[in-house]
C-alpha cells in the first residue's frame, strides 16, 4: 500500500486525525423517499449523518444512493421529474424547504462526482472561480486559498508549475484530487462523495481513499462505494441498501465495524458474505 | 459487364464534378489572375468598374458583414443559449422558436431581399445603405448560427452542468464561464458560416445597400459589396469581364479562407469533446 | 439558523438567474418575430395585387405584362419548374453516383480530397458561378445554337450549383445504412453493383429523397444564376435553346423600378416562390423522420 508517511500533505497523519466518538448528528434524514416521474427510486430512508465522521453508503447499483446525495445537496431541483418527500435537516433547518437558498446550501455541501468533472478551463481557474462565485472579491484571496486547498490535496507540487494549463490535461487521479479541492476551496462543512474512486485506477484509487482519511474529523463525509474493503477501511457508519421490487431501502444503519461483522439483518449478511465470498 | 459499367458510371460521375470544378476554377484564375494585383485590392474602381481596383467595395463589404455579425451574434446567442438550455424536448414555445427558425432558413435570399428592402430601406427609413443590407443578411444567417450554436451547447457534457451546480454557482456563472466557452469552437464555427454565407450573398442586398461604389463615408450610405460588385460588372457593364474574374478570385479566396477557418474549429471542438 | 436562507447577498444573485431565463427567452421569440416580420411585409407590400380576389389574376392573366396591368406568373413559374427539374433530373444522379464514390468506392486518400472539393463546389457563391456560365458556358452554347443565354445554360450552371448538395446529402443517407446490411447481403454472394442497387440505396432511399427535396429547393430559390445566364425574355420554355426568365430573376429584374400594382406583383411572386420553396423544405424534412 501507499506509504503515508511521505506524502506531502498539509493535513496532518492519520493517526492525528479527529477519531469519532462522540457522534453529534449534522444530518437528520428522516423517511426520505424520491421519485423520478412516476418511479419511486428509494423509499422512507431516515438515518443520521454525523459530524466529523465518514459515513458508507453501500449496494447495489441502481438502488437509490446516488438519489440520495442529490437530494441532500438538492441537485435534484435540475431534474424536472425528480420528487423528494421526507424531511432532511440540516443544524436544525430543514433543506428541503423551497425558500431554501441552494446556493449557499451548495457551497456548504459539497460534492464529489464518480467521473471527474472539471471544467475545461485551467487549474486556477477551476479552483478560483467558484470563490469569485460566492464573493470573494480579493485576488490574492482567491489565490491563497487556491494554494491551500491543492496542498490539503496533494496535488499542489504536481501542478504548481503549470496552473495555468487545462485542467483536463490532468490524469484521472489528479483530476479527482482537483475536483476534491475544487469542493474543498469553499470550506464545506459536507462533503458527499459518490463513488469518488470506481473511475480511477488502483493507484489513483489509493491515494484518493488516503486522502479521503485524511479529511475525516476535519468534514463530515458521506461516501458511497461498491469497494466494500474501502468502505471498512474509511468509515466509522456504514448504510446497507437494497432493492425490494425496484423500490430502493435503507436496510441496515450502523458503526462501520458492526455492520461488517455483526449484521443484524440476513440481506447485509448475504451482500457482505457474497461480496466477499 | 455490367458490373464494370456501373463501377464506371460511379467514377465517372465523380470525376465530371472533378473536371468541371477544376474548369470553373481555372478559367477564373486564367482570366482574373492577369488582372490582380496589390493596386487591384485597394484602388477605387475607375470607368465603372473596368479599371481601377474594388479598395472601397472591399471597406462596403467588410461594413455590411461587420453590422450583420453585430446584430445576429448577441441575439442569436443569447436565442441558441435559451434554446439549449431552458427548454426541454416538450417545450411549446422552444419548439414554436425552432419550427420558425427552420422556416425562415427556407426562405430564398431574393425575398430577404424584398423583405429588406420593405421593413428596413422603407419602413424603417434606412434608404438604401451598409445599414439595411447588413441588417437583412443578419436576418437570413441568424438561423444558421443558432442551430450551429445550439447543436455545440447541446453536445456540451452535463457532468459540467452538475459540477457547476454542486459548487453553488448560478446558470448564469455556469453557462457565462463554463458552458459557453466549452461550446466556444462551433460558436466558432457558426459565425464563420454565416460570415461565410454574408460574404457570398448578392440577391439579398441588390435592394437594400445597394450599387453605388463610392468609399462609404457612414453606415447610412449605400455601400456596394464585392458580390453585387461582380454580378454588376457582368451582368450591365460591357468589357467588365475581367475585372469581374478578379474579383470572383478575390471572393473565393475570401471564402475559402473562411471555411477552413470553421473546418479547423469545428475538428478543433471534435478532438476536444473527445479528450474531455 | 438563517445561515442557509437567503441573505441579501445571495437574494441577489437569485435574481441572476430569475432574469437571464426571460431575458434569453425574449431573443428567442425575437427571432421568431423576424419571420413574422417577413410574411406581414410581405403580405402588406403584396396587397395592393393580392387584396380583393386580386391573386387570381397572377393565375389567370395571360402572361406578364406589368405596363398593361397584366401579372400572370405562369410562365415564369414554368420557366423555374422546367429549370428545377431539369437540374435535378442531371444533378440526381450525378449526384448519387458522387454519393457512392464518396461512400464505397473512392480510396481512402481520394474520399477526403473529393469531399473537400464537394465543400469547395458547395460554397462557391452563386454570382461566381453565374459569372463562369455568363463568359464560358453562355459563349460554348452560342456557337451551337444561338443567341446562347437559354434555359439550357441555366440548367447546366444550376446543376453545378445542386450536385454538391444531393452528393453529401446522399452519402449522409448512405453511411446511416447499417453494415450488417451490407456484408449480409455481401454473403449472399451478391454483386457490389446489385448490393448498392437492391440493397443499400432502397435502404436510404428516405434520406436520398430528402437530399433530391433540399436541392429543389434550393435550385427553386436560386436568383443570380438564372438571372446572368437564362436571358431574361418572359415566355414559356419552348426549347432548350430558348432565352427564358424564371421567377427569382424577374423580382431582381423589375424591382429596381417598379411601383404600385408591379410592385405588389413583384412581392406576390416572392411569397408564392417562398410557398412552394417551404412545401419542398417541409417534405424533405418528413422524409427524413420518417426513415
Ligand atoms: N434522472 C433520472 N430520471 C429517471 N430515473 C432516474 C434518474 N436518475 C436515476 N434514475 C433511476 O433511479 C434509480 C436509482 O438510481 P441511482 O440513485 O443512480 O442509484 P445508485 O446510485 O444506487 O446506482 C435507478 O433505477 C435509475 O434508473
Ligand atoms: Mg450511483
Amino acid at each position: 500500500m501507499t506509504n503515508y508517511s511521505e506524502s506531502p500533505y498539509t493535513l496532518g497523519s492519520i493517526d492525528e486525525a479527529v477519531a469519532c466518538c462522540a457522534p453529534k448528528p449534522q444530518l437528520k434524514v428522516r423517511a426520505l423517499s424520491v421519485s423520478y416521474g412516476d418511479r419511486r427510486v428509494l423509499e422512507t430512508v431516515s438515518m443520521d449523518i454525523y459530524r466529523g465522521c465518514i459515513t458508507a453508503l453501500i449496494g447495489p447499483s441502481g438502488c437509490g444512493k446516488t438519489s440520495l446525495l442529490t437530494s441532500i445537496n438538492r441537485l435534484t431541483d435540475m431534474l424536472p421529474s425528480a420528487r423528494v418527500e421526507g424531511s432532511v435537516c440540516f443544524e436544525g433547518q430543514e433543506i428541503l424547504d423551497t425558500t431554501v437558498d441552494t446556493l449557499r446550501l451548495r457551497r456548504r455541501i459539497g460534492m464529489i462526482f464518480q467521473k471527474p468533472n472539471p471544467f475545461p478551463i485551467s487549474i486556477r481557474r477551476n479552483l478560483e472561480l467558484p470563490l469569485r462565485e460566492h464573493g470573494v472579491r480579493k485576488r490574492s484571496e482567491r489565490a491563497s486559498r487556491a494554494e491551500q486547498a491543492l496542498r490539503d490535496v496533494g496535488l499542489w507540487e504536481e501542478v504548481k508549475e503549470r496552473l495555468d494549463s487545462s485542467a483536463l490535461s490532468l490524469s484521472g487521479g489528479q483530476q479527482q484530487r482537483l475536483c476534491i479541492a475544487r469542493a474543498l476551496v469553499l470550506e464545506p462543512e459536507i462533503l458527499l462523495m459518490d463513488e469518488p474512486c470506481s473511475a480511477l485506477d488502483p493507484i489513483s484509487s489509493a491515494v484518493v481513499e488516503e486522502l479521503i482519511l485524511r479529511l475525516r474529523g476535519r468534514y463530515t463525509i458521506v461516501i458511497v462505494t461498491h469497494n466494500l474493503a474501502q468502505a471498512k477501511r474509511v468509515a466509522n457508519y456504514a448504510g446497507f441498501f437494497w432493492m425490494t421490487e425496484r423500490v430502493g431501502k435503507l436496510i441496515e444503519f450502523g458503526q462501520c465495524q458492526r455492520l461488517f461483522d455483526t449484521p443484524a439483518h440476513a440481506l447485509t449478511q448475504a451482500y457482505v458474505d457474497g461480496v466477499r465470498g | 459487364m455490367t458490373e464494370r459499367l456501373f463501377t464506371l458510371a460511379v467514377w465517372m460521375s465523380a470525376a465530371l464534378v472533378a473536371v468541371v470544378l477544376v474548369w470553373v476554377i481555372g478559367d477564373l484564375v486564367r482570366l482574373g489572375i492577369p488582372h490582380l494585383s496589390l493596386d487591384f485590392l485597394f484602388a477605387a474602381p475607375r470607368d465603372a468598374g473596368r479599371n481601377g481596383g474594388i479598395g472601397p467595395i472591399l471597406v462596403s463589404t467588410v461594413l455590411i458583414i461587420g453590422v450583420t455579425l453585430t446584430a445576429a451574434l448577441p441575439l442569436g446567442l443569447m436565442a441558441a443559449v435559451w434554446l439549449a438550455e431552458f427548454t426541454t424536448r416538450g417545450h411549446a414555445l422552444g419548439k414554436a422558436i425552432r419550427l420558425s427558425l427552420d422556416v425562415m432558413a427556407g426562405v430564398p435570399s431574393i425575398v430577404f431581399g424584398l423583405f429588406g428592402n420593405a421593413f428596413f430601406s422603407i419602413y424603417l427609413g434606412m434608404g438604401f445603405s451598409i445599414l439595411s443590407g447588413g441588417l437583412t443578411l443578419a436576418c437570413m444567417i441568424l438561423p444558421v448560427f443558432i442551430r450551429t450554436c445550439e447543436v455545440g451547447l447541446a453536445a456540451v457534457t452535463d457532468t459540467w452542468r452538475q459540477g457547476a451546480a454542486a459548487l453553488g454557482m448560478t446558470r448564469t456563472a455556469a453557462i457565462w464561464h463554463v458552458l459557453l466557452p466549452a461550446a466556444s469552437p462551433a460558436i466558432a464555427a457558426g459565425m464563420v458560416l454565416g460570415i461565410g454565407r454574408a460574404t457570398a450573398e448578392t440577391a439579398a442586398l441588390i435592394f437594400t445597400s445597394g450599387y453605388v461604389d463610392r468609399m462609404p463615408e457612414s453606415l447610412w450610405d449605400s455601400g456596394r459589396s464585392l458580390a453585387v460588385h461582380i454580378y454588376d460588372l457582368s451582368m450591365n457593364i460591357s468589357g467588365g469581364d475581367t475585372a469581374a474574374d478578379a474579383a470572383a478570385l478575390v471572393l473565393i479566396t475570401l471564402i475559402v479562407l473562411f471555411n477552413m477557418l470553421a473546418q479547423w474549429l469545428s475538428d478543433r471542438w471534435l478532438h476536444r469533446r473527445l479528450v474531455a | 439558523m438563517l445561515m442557509i436562507l437567503s441573505k441579501v447577498s445571495s437574494l441577489s444573485r437569485w435574481n441572476i438567474d430569475r432574469t437571464l431565463a426571460p431575458l434569453l427567452r425574449m431573443a428567442g421569440m425575437m427571432c421568431a418575430a423576424v419571420l413574422i416580420l417577413i410574411v406581414l411585409f410581405l403580405l402588406r407590400e403584396a396587397w395592393p395585387l393580392l387584396g380583393n380576389g386580386g391573386w387570381v389574376n397572377l393565375f389567370s392573366d395571360d402572361g406578364w405584362y406589368p405596363l398593361e396591368g397584366l401579372y400572370g406568373l405562369l410562365p415564369m413559374l414554368a420557366v423555374s419548374l422546367a429549370v428545377m427539374l431539369g437540374a435535378i433530373m442531371l444533378a440526381g444522379p450525378v449526384g448519387l453516383g458522387c454519393a457512392l464514390f464518396l461512400q464505397f468506392y473512392a480510396p481512402p486518400g481520394l474520399r477526403k480530397s473529393f469531399r473537400l472539393l464537394l465543400s469547395l463546389l458547395a460554397g462557391m457563391p452563386s454570382v461566381v458561378l453565374g459569372l463562369w456560365g455568363l463568359t464560358v458556358l453562355v459563349p460554348i452554347i452560342a456557337l451551337w445554337q444561338p443567341p446562347g443565354p437559354s434555359l439550357l445554360a441555366a440548367i447546366a450552371v444550376l446543376t453545378l450549383m445542386i450536385v454538391p448538395t444531393m452528393a453529401l446529402a446522399g452519402a449522409a443517407a448512405l453511411s446511416a445504412v447499417p453494415a450488417d446490411l451490407v456484408s449480409g447481403a455481401a454473403a449472399l454472394g451478391m454483386s457490389a453493383k446489385s448490393r448498392l442497387l437492391y440493397v443499400v440505396i432502397p435502404a436510404a432511399r428516405h434520406g436520398i429523397l430528402s437530399g433530391v427535396l433540399m436541392s429543389m429547393a434550393r435550385a427553386l430559390g436560386e436568383t443570380m444564376v438564372l438571372l446572368m445566364v437564362s436571358g431574361n425574355v418572359v415566355q414559356y420554355p419552348h426549347g432548350l435553346f430558348d432565352p427564358v426568365r424564371a421567377l427569382t430573376a424577374n423580382i431582381a429584374l423589375e424591382m429596381a423600378y417598379a411601383t404600385g400594382t408591379h410592385r405588389a406583383g413583384l412581392f406576390a411572386s416572392g411569397l408564392f416562390l417562398t410557398l412552394l420553396v417551404l412545401v419542398l423544405a417541409w417534405l424533405a424534412a418528413r422524409s427524413v423522420r420518417y426513415d
